[in-house]
């Protein structure tokens, strides 16, 4: 006697989700210019910093384009990450969680609606800026070709699997874990050695740095602009340790959501 | 034919945060289209009760079941038929209200959304806010629009947290008679949990009082009246509250 429809529009779901997203994006311009802002200045940083050193040392000179290239890559894995944690720190900030809760959106839908999203805000970040860095320092990222595709989806896969952890941690703990949400991918800075080579860091760090994906690829990005050899091997044990976290963070969610409804955080979602 | 399980059934159902016994083994069935209110003071168990029949709390012990549904463990199977409306629980407030009521009915997949939306405004009054921001409205239309979400999947059971909470006298009497209206209309299962006993007197058919994690009664309004010696439920509550509802049936 259930007169109601068969509950299995997943994609749809995903979508109402997205819709909702956008909707809010588009009505406030302060989170659109936030969105463009601090790439922008980044680049345009570290691309006259670049300008500076490439005239004065042989090396950097023939170095190219690391600089650049390194602040735009390490913009992928940081903005994609942020995109995943911003918005669903919206629903933790506009109280909606509950209402989201009970309805019959599954986790995997909201997962999936918030890398859209992640996808998204990047794109409205970084495709004026990787046109700015054309336009200001002759740098074009999409030169890469191929190479920016590989780059691009291991680092994607990071910070998604960064943004799903940290959401189960605000989820399970509230809004007084949002901090995670700003500073977690910055541990992730020196360890992943965005502006130098592994070789750079002490002995000891070195197993650590290789156990994180981002170091593959910008490791590889080095190689390309450097010695314009395309490192596949890298993009493959990237790849590999990004599903390996992907899984673990995943899990991660699934336990901290278990454990979120096991001590009544979701009731408050907030604070 | 095998009967139709019971709309909400609750059986030796506690919840123990750390070392706190919110919920205190309560058992109670409502049967599908009954109008249930559930009374008590602040700490009394309601929220949490509620909080595990929609899934969002998981019970340490016990179970709950909805339309014959496990939850939370097996809750996909019915959020589709279910709805919760709380003060406590907000709509985005940047969207207007068509915006949050488009998403959610695609959430619940409502199949004539655009012509449910329109209804919906026409019933609850709220033609004229749909295109304003959610966060622009009063405490009354803010309600309005939380029923409107509620309602929009013509959900069987639903859920209400103290619906008439921060609402005037005249807003909040508007809101009974629209709910008491769907209930009639669609034979939902309403279960109301409140601190207004007038409300609960004049919409619930049965009462069930907690204190303390406990159920102390459960019985239709006029049985509570006799039971106590009462002329209105708030006495009755107060009875409860402060412990003299056996002093009462000792009186009798």
């Amino acid at each position: 006697m259930n007169r109601h429809p068969v509950s299995a529009g997943g994609p749809r779901r995903v979508g109402a989700m997205v819709l909702r997203y956008w909707y809010l994006l588009r009505s406030s311009w302060p989170r659109m210019l936030e969105l463009v802002y601090w790439p922008a200045v980044q680049m345009f940083m570290w691309g006259f910093l670049q300008l500076y050193i490439s005239s004065n040392a042989g090396f950097f000179a023939r170095a190219g384009a690391t600089f650049i290239g390194a602040v735009l890559l390490w913009d992928i894995l940081f903005r994609g990450q942020l995109g995943f944690s911003i918005s669903f720190l919206e629903e933790m900030w506009a109280r909606n969680m509950g209402n989201l809760m009970i309805s019959p959106l599954r986790p995997v839908e909201f997962i999936a609606a918030l890398m859209i999203m992640s996808l998204i805000r990047l794109a409205i970040g970084m495709v004026p800026v990787s046109l700015l860095a054309i336009a200001f320092f002759g740098f074009n990222l999409y030169g890469l070709g191929l190479a920016l595709a590989a780059f691009f989806v291991n680092l994607i896969l990071t910070s998604w699997a960064i943004g799903i952890l940290v959401s189960g941690l605000v989820l399970r703990n509230g809004l007084g874990a949002e901090s995670l949400a700003w500073t977690f991918m910055f541990l992730l800075l020196p360890l992943t050695c965005v502006y130098y080579p592994v070789a750079v860091l002490p002995g000891f760090m070195h197993p650590l740095a290789w156990a994180l994906p981002p170091t593959y690829v910008f490791e590889g990005m080095r190689a390309l602009l450097i010695d314009q050899t395309f490192r596949l091997d890298l993009m493959l044990e990237a790849l590999a340790l990004n599903v390996v976290l992907f899984a673990a963070t995943s899990v991660s969610f699934a336990a901290l959501l278990a454990s979120a409804r096991r001590n009544g955080s979701l009731m408050q979602a907030g604070e | 034919m095998a009967a139709s399980p019971p709309a909400i059934a609750v059986d030796r159902l506690v919840k123990v945060y750390k070392t706190t016994r919110a919920v205190d083994g309560i058992d109670f069935t409502l049967e599908p289209g009954s109008i249930t209110g559930l009374l008590g003071g602040n700490g009394a168990g309601k929220t949490t009760t509620i909080a595990m029949i929609i899934g969002l709390v998981t019970p340490t012990s016990g179970s709950v079941r909805v339309l014959g549904a496990e939850m939370p463990r097996q809750r996909y199977r019915v959020l589709h038929r279910m709805n919760f409306e709380s003060p406590y629980v907000d709509m985005p407030m940047r969207l207007t209200v068509r915006q949050n009521l488009k998403v959610f009915g695609t959430l619940y997949a409502v199949a004539d959304l655009k012509e449910r939306i329109a209804q919906l405004a026409a019933d609850l009054d709220l033609v004229d806010l749909l295109d304003r921001p959610t966060g622009k409205l009063s405490a009354g239309q803010k309600t309005r629009v939380s029923l409107a979400k509620a309602l929009l999947n013509r959900p069987d059971i639903l859920l209400l947290d103290e619906p008439t909470a921060s609402l005037d006298p005249d807003t909040a009497d508007w809101v009974r008679g629209r709910l008491a209206l769907y209930r009639a209309e669609h034979g939902a299962t309403v279960l109301l949990a409140s601190h207004n006993m007038a409300e609960v007197e004049r919409l619930c058919e049965r009462v069930i009082i907690m204190k303390k994690g406990r159920i102390e009664d459960d019985a239709p309004p006029q049985t509570l009246l006799v039971r106590y010696g009462r002329r209105t439920l708030e006495e009755v509550f107060l009875d409860v509250a402060r412990g003299r509802a056996h002093a009462q049936e000792a009186a009798q």
